[in-house]
């Protein structure tokens, strides 16, 4: 590990010389233990529909679940989390429902967002989650808008962006750090540099040195984390957060992981990268080692794994079987949420629907 | 012939054009060693080296804006966007640079660029998996829109695209990609752009619409030549822009009527554009209003799409409306 990437644990989860624990109780740590081995078990199982077609689509986090965990637990709740697309994990964390996420995967009737977008497109007002979006960087830049309109109404809080390596090519990246820059946004801009864009390696992304040093040029700061550390995740996000909320100023976190799974279930990535880069990337694996740390200090056992393992399947299968059995949205439901009120035309296509769908034709 | 899907019809379009012609490149996200998240471009790089054939940053605007450089400079560049619904991070790069760069410079400068690109709905791609975005484009002027339907068009089109001197955005449907089959020419072999095919002979009634609503068409077509007693013709426009006004008139000024099928919302949709011109140009040969059937005026949903895009019931209950005017 480079002196300048911030570590705490090490792969055997063992503390790291000379680094500092965060204080952080029992509970809270057995917290996000759990939130971590929750999210890599709803990944597997969904995965595994997804190949049996019971759901059409979905997005795995593994071995990304330190970065997203480690920075969603460094937020209060009444900060924006403004997510990419891979960060179910800091969803679970704020406390959205496996029920209402499974719900979401199956675009059911209990569907919170009606049926309206592909599996792990999820959003929640209440929780303050942003809704989740496939374009790739395009919410970058309402991270500013919305760590600005806090600071302008005098609210102390902070917005934190999730993105992928991929996405600081974007152009909305740069505009989003410049703007942070200028106004001194209450923003942390968290990149997970999973190493990987689909196919395309970090080295094809940027010739800059690091993702973390392109801070530099938008006059914030910038740091690179070990993402698969929980808990010096955790360290530099609250840093951060603290910062901004003193009103000085965004960060750009940098969390070094890796995406150990496909790009989503569309993807094989036997096509484009060894299974020894994969391999040895499993070995610095964030649950694993956070388990380690867990056992190390007292705080955790087999037997306890064991049960938790058990309890965890349990509100999955149960989360699943009740989402399967929900038919779809009413029809209705497409025309609804365009506007605050159904314009005349969208009536007469909804009218227009429903006049086919009963019509006799063979 | 060798019978190909619309991807290996693609592929085999680029292969050719890259042998005959050593200015053409093709670059864009995944497409260098990948081949493509569709696999369009699979093979391409170990032929052509990745000086031809690379992988760029995630930056459409950067791809659409380095395409405008490199036409303009010597190079025939075929760069891939994704899935259509993501060209709209380089909307300005084609709105207000590429379609007007030879008309800003009185001639002197063009930009004979294809950009490649997935389009349409049906594959459970929800919002940004799904879109048409064509209207944008072809409201554009200066930019040429192609929309092939069936692997033998997809080849011949592409290649007189690569061949054009003006920008050409050339939509892929891909929910037919694999699912569409055919007879595709060996080698050179090349399509007119701005010829539509009259793919359905009837006299009843005329059907316009193209890329992935054309299968989708010709069963209506036959369901209700077969059902309903209704002879259609089906004209598959294959350019949208600039688009076969002399098949479309010839076909409506013999049926009177005109059904127009696409996937994209109603509203400023194309439908709404044939359906004026059709009015201005042929109204006393008309004995019923142009009908449109499209995708409704709402993003595209995820759950209900089927219900969403234009169906057979849809089609063939505008034909039956038509006729009964
Ligand atoms: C604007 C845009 N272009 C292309 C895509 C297709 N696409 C989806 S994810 C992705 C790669 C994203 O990589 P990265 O930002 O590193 O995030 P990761 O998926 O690795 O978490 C691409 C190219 C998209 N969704 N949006």
């Amino acid at each position: 590990m480079s002196d300048t990437i911030a570590g705490i644990i090490d792969e055997k989860g063992k503390v790291r010389s000379g680094a500092v624990v965060p204080e952080i109780g029992r509970d809270d740590l057995i917290r996000l233990y759990r939130a971590m081995l929750l999210n890599r078990r709803v990944d597997e199982r969904m995965l595994t529909l997804q190949r049996q077609g019971r759901i059409s689509f979905y997005v795995g986090a593994a071995g990304e679940e330190g970065a997203i965990i480690g920075s969603a637990f460094a937020m209060q709740d009444k900060d924006w989390l403004i997510p990419c697309y891979r960060e179910a994990g800091a969803a679970f964390l704020r406390g959205y429902s496996l029920t209402d996420f499974t719900n979401q995967l199956f675009g059911n009737s209990e569907d919170k967002i009606r049926g309206k977008q592909m599996p792990c497109h999820w959003a929640s007002r209440e929780l303050r989650l942003a809704s989740v979006s496939s374009p790739v960087g395009s919410q970058i830049p309402h991270a500013n808008g919305f760590g600005l309109a806090a600071k302008f109404t005098g609210r102390k809080e902070v917005a934190l962006v999730y993105f992928g390596d991929g996405a600081t090519s974007e152009g909305d990246f740069h505009v989003a750090c410049n703007i942070a820059g200028v106004y001194k946004a209450p923003v942390v801009f968290f990149c997970r540099n999973n190493q990987w864009a689909i196919s395309v390696p970090v080295e094809v992304q940027t010739a800059s040195e690091t993702f973390a040093i392109k801070a530099k040029a938008y006059g914030i700061e910038g740091v690179q984390v070990d993402g698969n550390d929980v808990l010096a995740v955790f360290q530099v996000t609250a840093e951060a957060a603290e910062r901004a909320r003193k009103g000085e100023g965004a960060t750009l976190i940098e969390a070094i992981t890796y995406r150990q799974g496909a790009h989503t279930s569309s993807d094989d990535p036997r096509a484009y990268r060894s299974e020894d880069e994969v391999a040895v990337w499993k070995k610095k694996d964030p649950i694993d080692r956070f388990r380690l740390f867990l056992v190390d200090q007292g705080h955790w056992s087999a037997g306890q794994d064991k049960k938790l393992e058990g309890e965890l399947n349990e509100e999955i299968q149960t989360a699943v079987r009740a989402a399967e059995k929900l038919g779809p949205p009413d029809i209705k439901t497409v025309f609804e949420d365009v506007f605050e009120e159904m314009p005349w035309h969208l009536r007469e296509q909804l009218d227009e629907l429903n006049e086919t769908l009963d019509s006799e034709v063979e | 012939m060798p019978v190909m899907n619309i991807i290996q019809a693609v592929n085999d379009a680029l292969r050719t054009e890259m042998r005959r012609d050593d200015t053409v490149v093709v670059f864009g996200e995944d497409v260098g060693k990948f081949g493509g998240v569709f696999r369009a471009t699979q093979g391409l790089q170990e032929e052509f080296g990745s000086e031809r054939v690379f992988d760029t940053p995630l930056a459409e605007a950067g791809i659409v804006g380095m395409a405008i450089g490199m036409s303009q400079n010597g190079l025939r560049p075929v760069p891939e966007i994704q899935f259509a619904d993501f060209i709209y991070p380089a909307i300005d790069q084609l709105v207000n640079e590429a379609s007007k760069m030879r008309y800003r410079s009185g001639g002197q400068l063009t930009c004979p660029f294809v950009i490649r690109t997935p389009y349409g709905g049906g594959i459970r791609g929800g919002h940004y998996h799904s879109q048409s975005p064509e209207a944008y484009l072809i409201h554009t002027p200066g930019i040429k829109v192609v929309v092939p339907s069936n692997p033998s068009d997809a080849k011949g089109l592409l290649i007189s695209s690569i061949r054009d001197e003006d920008p050409v955005i050339f939509m892929e449907p891909k929910r037919l990609y694999r699912a569409a089959r055919g007879e595709v020419a060996e080698g050179d072999y090349s399509v007119a752009l701005g010829e539509a095919a009259l793919v359905r002979e009837g006299g009843d009634i005329t059907i316009i619409a193209y890329g992935a609503m054309i299968p989708t068409v010709l069963d209506a077509a036959e369901k209700a030549a077969a059902v309903d007693g209704i002879d259609s013709d089906v004209l598959d426009l294959r350019t949208l822009m600039p688009y076969d006004i002399a098949a479309v008139l010839e076909s409506v000024e013999k049926t009177g009527r005109a059904v127009i099928v696409h996937e994209a919302p109603r509203t400023c949709g194309f439908g709404a554009e044939l359906a004026a011109t059709i009015s201005e140009k042929a109204l006393l040969s008309l004995n019923s209003p142009v009908l449109r059937v499209t995708g409704f005026d709402t993003p595209f949903p995820y759950t209900l799409e089927s219900e969403y895009l234009p169906n057979e019931r849809r089609i063939r209950k505008a034909m039956r409306d038509s006729m009964s005017f």
